[in-house]
């Protein structure tokens, strides 16, 4: 049972304020989904949460069973169990998809997987999400496409087994197939253990698979309307044009 | 381009075995400007006293020749003419030169290694190496330059009609040697070179790997890893001159600097004459500046004196290691340090690959580990 509380938290980036004091507590069992428009503040958020160096905290708190996490460096977040699905993965030239995934499987669980075990996951994880067998050997996010690195973060994801993920739009620039797929990953990331997860989508058709117990409306930098699944429907038949009006 | 400064072309038109054509270097020469002098130990002022110790050796396949001949051995200077002052100082100053010879057609299954061994750093040692591939053969040759030593060689790699020469050439020298050394590939019709430096150790170490074609359909590949520690110089100067129609060349050189007064110095000067139509080349040069006091200077130079070329490209890239990789790998759970040593040995890893024998790749992937370790 792990829970992620996010107290009052206000980030800059450059002088300019983003988020305007953020509340949310994510507890493990429960998807969370946070939808709102572009420039709202959702992705920063996510990587406020992570620990990017580009964003400046300037109030508040994310504590992750307890434990402040915005004390810790981004290494140490993600070991005591936060994980960031990133909306845009960043190539690195000369690091092989199989390396990395092993660095991170060992940083994380503080020991080095057995090289046969590691290789099965590997090839199981990889099926299931329809990853071709080459693709341990290419470099990271090289060359993917755009469903290919996001199905590749989901690969992380059921590989790294977090306490709490944050996906950052991993559906946006996603077909149907690829979706569902995506969608796929995430469910069973879900029924496998009792993880906690924090959804950020501007659409809400990455709902009708993967089912919010609760839906945060972001706007402003700041949550303005909370709700059950139905909520969602709202959103989808009005827009989010209430919600940017009533914060300029 | 202003008064002062002449164009490629005949810059490099100053060569000669004369040690007198060429007037001791001031440090204000394009040519020397980057170099610190008072480092070099008299190897370019005709004041170090040749009272060196280097130990050469040469370690041949079956159906390789090595010998050791004198200085009026008619192989000698034949592909390659001394083009700067230090490069005629060895040139007049080596006692013996080593030639190997890959005959006709031959390809051996091993391949051929020259060690070259100093023995300490009072007083020079001059060199001179002939590398001759005839046409068809196909042959690897691996030179590893280790211990201490002040030490100034020109090697002529003469590769036959559609013959193959691979080259590795390592500079893993002591922390206080000195090396200055050319490498002049010469390529005949539709012959291929492919040379590859590593430059680790060493106080001051200036490089010239330089490629020349006497027929048409030549194609050189020249890549090189540096990695510069603090107070080190590691120079590379690498000078493609295309003069014969269809030929190739491409450049792809890649340093890592860290430390205090760790300098790299990389020029890569390319000239297309008019005569050579059809030439394919590009040249680059990418820096990892891993800390403050570190400094690359990264100069490519094209001249263009011909009308049909079928490709001409430079890039040069200085820079620190990208947050963004960094930031990626951290928030997987790999800890900082990991991440940046993931990311060096990814970006040199890539060039490093591109080392056909096995045991020399892993050689220097394992240097590299242990400079990234310190």
């Amino acid at each position: 049972m792990s829970t992620l509380e996010i107290r009052d938290l206000k980030v800059a980036v450059e002088d300019k304020e983003i988020l305007r004091g953020v509340n949310l507590t994510v507890q493990s069992g429960k998807t969370h989904a946070v939808m709102g428009p572009n420039g709202s503040g959702k992705s920063t958020l996510a990587y406020a949460i992570a620990g990017h160096p580009k964003y400046t905290i300037t109030g508040g708190e994310v504590l992750l069973d307890g434990v402040d996490l915005l004390e810790l460096t981004v290494d140490e977040r993600a070991r005591a169990g936060l994980f960031l699905a990133m909306q845009y993965p960043v190539e690195v030239p000369g690091v092989s998809v199989s390396n990395f995934l092993r660095s991170a499987v060992t940083a994380v669980r503080g020991e080095a997987p057995k090289l046969r075990q590691f290789a099965k996951d590997l090839k199981t994880g990889m099926d299931a999400l329809a990853i071709d067998a080459e693709f341990a050997q290419r470099n990271l996010n090289e060359g993917f496409s755009g469903g290919e690195k996001k199905r590749h973060e989901i690969l992380q994801l059921e590989l790294l087994q977090p306490k709490i993920a944050v996906l950052d739009e991993t559906d946006s620039g996603l077909d149907v197939d690829a979706l569902r797929v995506v969608s796929e990953g995430i469910n069973r990331f879900r029924a496998a253990g009792d993880t906690g997860i924090l959804l950020i989508t501007h659409y809400t058709r990455i709902l009708r698979y993967v089912k919010p117990d609760f839906v945060h409306v972001f706007a402003g930098g700041k949550i303005v309307e909370e709700g059950g699944p139905e909520l969602a429907d709202k959103l989808e038949a009005e827009g989010y044009e209430q919600y940017t009006k009533a914060s300029v | 381009m202003g008064l002062t400064e002449k164009p490629l072309s005949t810059l490099h038109e100053k060569a000669s075995y004369d040690l007198d054509d060429f007037e001791v270097p001031t440090g204000r020469e394009e040519a020397w400007r980057f170099t610190p002098l008072s480092r070099l130990k008299g190897l370019h002022s005709g004041k170090a006293e040749i009272t060196g110790r280097v130990l050469t050796q040469a370690y041949t396949p079956a159906g390789v020749t090595a010998e050791w001949v004198g200085r009026e051995d008619a192989r000698i200077g034949k592909a390659y003419v001394p083009a700067d002052r230090v490069s005629a100082q060895a040139y007049n100053a080596f006692e013996k030169a080593l030639v190997v010879t890959v005959p006709k057609e031959a390809v051996p299954a091993e391949h051929i290694r020259i060690e070259v061994r100093g023995g300490g750093t009072d007083g020079a040692t001059y060199g001179h190496v002939v590398v001759v591939v005839e046409p068809l053969a196909e042959a690897v040759v691996v030179i590893e330059h280790q211990g201490s030593a002040v030490y100034a060689d020109n090697i002529e790699f003469v590769v036959g009609d559609g013959a193959t020469l691979k080259v590795v050439s390592l500079q893993d020298w002591d922390d206080d040697a000195v090396h200055v050394s050319h490498h002049h590939a010469q390529l005949a019709k539709d012959a291929t070179f492919k040379g590859f430096a590593v430059t680790l150790g060493g106080d001051l170490v200036r490089l010239s790997p330089s490629v020349s074609y006497t027929g048409p359909g030549g194609d050189a590949d020249l890549s090189g890893v540096y990695f510069v520690d603090a107070g080190q110089h590691l120079e590379h100067r690498l000078l493609v001159d295309h003069s014969q129609p269809h030929c190739k060349s491409n450049v792809d050189y890649r340093g890592a600097l860290q430390g205090e007064d760790a300098h790299a110095v990389w020029i890569g000067d390319v000239i297309i004459r008019v005569e050579a139509e059809g030439t394919d080349t590009y040249e680059l040069n990418r820096n990892l500046i891993l800390t403050d006091g570190a400094r690359a200077d990264s100069v490519p130079n094209l001249e263009i004196l011909t009308g049909e070329v079928a490709g001409a490209g430079h890039a040069s890239a200085s820079g620190r290691l990208d947050d963004e990789h960094i930031f990626y790998l951290q928030a997987r759970g790999i800890p900082f340090d990991e991440a940046r040593r993931l990311v060096i040995r990814g970006f040199l890893g890539q060039l490093i690959e591109k080392i056909q024998v096995a045991e020399i790749r892993d050689r220097v992937m394992n240097a590299v580990e242990a400079e990234l370790a310190r």
